[in-house]
């Protein structure tokens, strides 16, 4: 990839070198030729219809090679290639967190291994932050509230600075990290040592402790729909939209339940928003994923809590209030409507 | 046309109808405004330059040792917020615009002088909010304001910087307007659009987008402080809102202000091209429309700034077509400069030497700019010194340059005197050098990968930055000199008479300085703009008479 991008700046290195020399040239010899010393009187000139097509016609032909150019490899550049590794990113003042698939958490260290295609999915703890590695000639901004994403191949093991593009506060310039490249034999001993237990069986313990798996059961039989094959394919919405069930629509179904409900769905799963950590909210988007590909074990349901309420987590007290002001509309209306009328009955 | 060599000067000009404070705070005579203008974007332009000063040693070293990094995050963002908001964006139109838009088209006054005074009064009420929260501890959001960091993570003044930035908008808007009812309404007899000077027009097309874009920014501060004040959630995804949104509001105004600070400063260009080759401008026409194309695509191109940011791919795709597109309506003006000269009758002063600078300068800035639309480029390149350098190469590049030239080549029209010119020249070396040593390293730096808004840096960076540090010093000194010999020349300087270049244009039928209504009676015009031939046959004609 960072030879492609290359290709592409040396060209237009070469091109702007050629317009710059040609610009100058002709000043510098226009300056010579016709100053007053020898060339007393100025011959009018209105101008050139001509030329002035052969000079809007020439460069415009030549940006639109570019920008074809560029295009090409700037798709190449957001597609990542089926089959990637995943590494789940979290950007906060002033850090980086990574957490590897196979379980692996580290902070401003990226161990990748060489020739594996890696993508990275990534969301922000606070501000806005900018993934940036100069050696792959790639760069993504991290956001708040969504993931964003982006892809690389390294190809030469080494140490590679990680650096934040995007303005973030005090210790920006501090935000800095390394891509440690390895070979892939060394890369999977890494991975595999000392973890206990994968990103997504850390996520098949929230599903459990905050009660997702009494709707969302392996059956049909659940309030919520079954997850299990789910993941990466299309979603009929209620509204006859359809959706891509992508981690990015898995993780506004925890945070905005409300926002685009799953056809034959009602609208009654609370918000989770604000009573998941980010690295949670990734634990459970690997484990749905998982659940996609049969990797993963499947939920266990909850008998029903007497009192028809909904689970939540044990530190959720309180935190009503809380998740109340921070919901959106819709997640407000299933706030106050799932608990109290069906509490009649 | 044989006002031009006229000798007897009037006692009474603009300068001296009154003395006093009061006479210059409550004058409506637009070109003391301009003066007003020009001694107030001079403080900011030092104020800022001052900023720009003190990142420079901290990134001599690559340690943050000089600076800490909160107060190394003011300085670059206060830089920013006075350099563009004090001093490029009203710099050329309030100060020349203000002063020639009336003079280079017959006219005594702009459409409504209260306004413009008004203007003056709101750019100072806006600067001194801008100042304040400089004194009182600073801004460290960038200029550009990022939400959701402007919003809930900064703890600096964000509140009394955006209220400077928002009034400061409302006396560009003024301007804008004012500038565009006066070119409509108030051209003398004969004066038709197609006999305009190219700085008029290049003034109307830069009017157009102050008045267009600059709202949007108002709107967009106030939605910022609405949401820091109150929690409304706007760009904070944690209150429902998105900051994407926020960089789409902000890139419509600053994009187009882009064109803002360099637009007139071309229009300086096709002025001082065409009388140092006493010439008419080559492609009259293509220069004039291709202003006006600017400011039309200029409104269409502001997802360039966000090609990282998480937009689409295909949104990204369509910005980048765009972009390309408004490339070539600049390269168009920078062919016709260069075939002005072809045939020309071509002499060297400081004005002249600025033009060339400008011309050089802004082909690296705008090719640069091409390297950043492409986006498989910008992805590696953007937020790093790659960009700082090639905005620094349009709006010190362009924009600085341009001002000085400007300020050069209608100085005796301002105030009757000439500086001396030596001095001048050295200074236009010395900014061209010092310019290009200081920006041309940073190129190589955001390629090989360095980050902007940096307080400290990984070492292999460091001889670039020493380098950019040392021509920033070279630099500093070619912007100071002309304060010195500009404020010398008020008192030592030459008398200029009312046309010393011999060029083409009203403001230079009358005498210099002018008197406070500009012109004894209002020309008819009857002859296209640029008619250096002329000019130059009765000079002939007079040498060969006396």
């Amino acid at each position: 990839m960072a030879g492609h991008v290359d290709a592409l700046y040396f060209a237009l290195v070469a091109m702007a070198a050629f317009f710059t020399f040609l610009v100058s040239a002709l000043i510098l010899f226009f300056a010579i030729r016709y100053r007053k010393e020898r060339s007393p009187e100025a011959t009018q000139i209105h101008g050139s219809t001509a030329l002035e097509l052969l000079w809007t016609g020439i460069p415009l032909g030549i940006v639109m090679i570019i920008f074809v150019w560029s295009s090409v490899i700037f798709f190449m550049q957001t597609r990542p290639p089926k089959g990637a590794m995943e590494v789940y990113t979290v950007g906060k003042q002033w850090m980086w967190k990574f957490q590897h698939t196979e379980g692996q958490r580290e902070i401003n260290e990226l161990h990748v291994p060489a020739g594996r295609d890696v993508r990275m999915i990534m969301t922000s703890q606070d501000t806005i932050h900018s993934f940036y590695v100069p050696a792959f000639r790639i760069k993504a901004d991290v956001l708040p509230g969504r993931y964003t994403s982006t892809w690389f191949r390294a190809t030469t093991p080494g140490r590679y600075h990680l650096f934040c593009a995007e303005y973030c506060g005090t210790q920006h310039s501090g935000m800095v990290g390394e891509v440690i490249v390895m070979e892939p034999a060394d890369y999977d001993r890494w991975a595999s040592g000392g973890v206990d237990g994968s990103l997504a069986s850390a996520g098949e313990k929230s599903f459990q402790q905050y009660g997702c798996s009494m709707c969302h059961r392996a059956d049909a039989a659940g309030r919520g729909p079954n997850l299990i094959g789910v993941f990466g394919r299309p979603v009929l919405l209620d509204d006859g939209r359809t959706v891509t069930a992508d981690e990015s629509y898995v993780r506004e179904s925890i945070l905005n339940p409300g926002a685009k409900i799953a056809s034959g769905f009602k609208n009654i799963m609370p918000t989770f928003e604000g009573q998941l950590s980010e690295e949670e909210v990734i634990g459970l988007v690997a484990y749905v994923k998982a659940l996609g590909n049969g990797t993963a074990n499947l939920p266990i349901p909850v008998s029903e809590p007497n009192s028809g309420d909904y689970p939540v987590a044990p530190k959720a007290e309180g935190s009503a209030a809380k998740s109340d002001k921070t919901a959106t509309p819709a997640g407000r209306a299933t706030q106050s409507t799932p608990v109290k009328p069906e509490a009649k009955p | 046309m044989e006002t031009a060599s006229q000798t007897i000067e009037p006692k009474t000009n603009y300068l001296n109808a009154d003395y006093g404070v009061k006479s210059w705070l409550l004058t409506t005579d637009h070109k003391r405004i301009a003066i007003l203008y020009l001694i107030s974007i001079t403080a900011f332009f030092f104020l800022g330059g001052f900023f720009a000063m003190l990142i420079r040693l901290e990134l001599l070293t690559p340690a943050g040792d000089l600076v800490l990094s909160d107060t190394y995050n003011k300085l670059f963002t206060m830089h920013g917020v006075v350099m563009i908001f004090l001093f490029l964006v009203p710099s050329i139109p309030a100060v020349f615009g203000n002063f020639l838009v009336p003079m280079m088209i017959g006219a005594k006054d702009l459409a409504f002088p209260k306004l413009n005074l008004a203007s003056w009064y709101i750019f100072i009420l806006g600067g001194a909010f801008i100042l304040y929260s400089i004194l009182t501890g600073g801004l460290d959001t960038g200029w550009t304001f990022y939400t959701p960091y402007s919003t809930t993570y900064s703890n600096t003044n964000v509140i009394s910087a955006a209220i400077g930035v928002f009034i400061a908008g409302f006396s560009s808007i003024f301007t804008g307007l004012n500038i565009i009812v006066t070119v409509h309404r108030m051209r003398a007899p004969g004066l038709t659009w197609k006999r305009l000077p190219l700085f008029i027009w290049a003034h109307y097309a830069t009017s157009v987008v102050m008045v267009l874009g600059t709202p949007v920014l108002a709107i967009t501060i106030v939605l910022v402080a609405l949401e820091r004040l109150f929690h409304f959630g706007i760009f904070d995804a944690r209150l429902g809102g998105d900051p994407l949104l926020f960089q789409h509001l902000f890139w419509f105004y600053s994009h187009p202000a882009v064109y803002i600070m360099i637009l007139p400063s071309m229009g300086v260009m096709s002025e001082v091209i065409a009388c140092f080759s006493r010439k008419r401008p080559f492609g009259y026409d293509f220069i004039a429309m291709s202003s006006v194309a600017i400011a039309v695509l200029g409104f269409l191109v502001w997802a360039h700034h966000m090609y990282v940011a998480g937009i689409s791919t295909y949104a990204a795709m369509i910005f980048s077509m765009l972009t390309f597109f408004v490339a070539i309506p600049s390269a168009v003006k920078v062919f016709n400069w260069t075939a002005t000269l072809y045939k020309g009758s071509i002499t060297f002063q400081t004005p002249m030497l600025y033009a060339f600078a400008f011309i050089g300068l802004f082909t690296i800035g705008g090719l640069t700019g091409v390297f950043l639309g492409a986006v498989a480029i910008d992805l590696h390149v953007t937020d790093t010194y790659f960009v700082v350098a090639h905005f620094h190469y349009v709006m010190v590049g362009g924009g600085v340059t341009g001002f000085l030239c400007a300020l050069h080549f209608w100085w005796p029209k301002m105030t009757g005197k000439m500086y001396p010119e030596a001095f001048a020249k050295l200074s236009a070396v010395l900014v061209f050098v010092g310019f290009n040593l200081t920006f041309f390293p940073q190129f190589l730096l955001g390629y090989m990968g360095m980050p902007r808004r940096y307080h400290a840096y990984p070492p292999e960076f460091q001889v670039l930055n020493v380098l950019s540090t040392a021509g920033a010093s070279i630099l500093a000194v070619g912007f100071l000199m002309p304060m010195i010999y500009f404020a010398w020349s008020l008192k030592y300087g030459d008398e200029a008479g009312p046309n010393p270049y011999h060029a083409a244009g009203l403001e230079w039928q009358t005498a210099s300085p002018p008197t406070t209504f500009n012109f004894e009676e209002t020309p008819v015009v009857t002859w296209e703009a640029y008619n250096y031939d002329e000019i130059d046959r009765t000079a002939k004609g007079v040498e060969v008479a006396g």
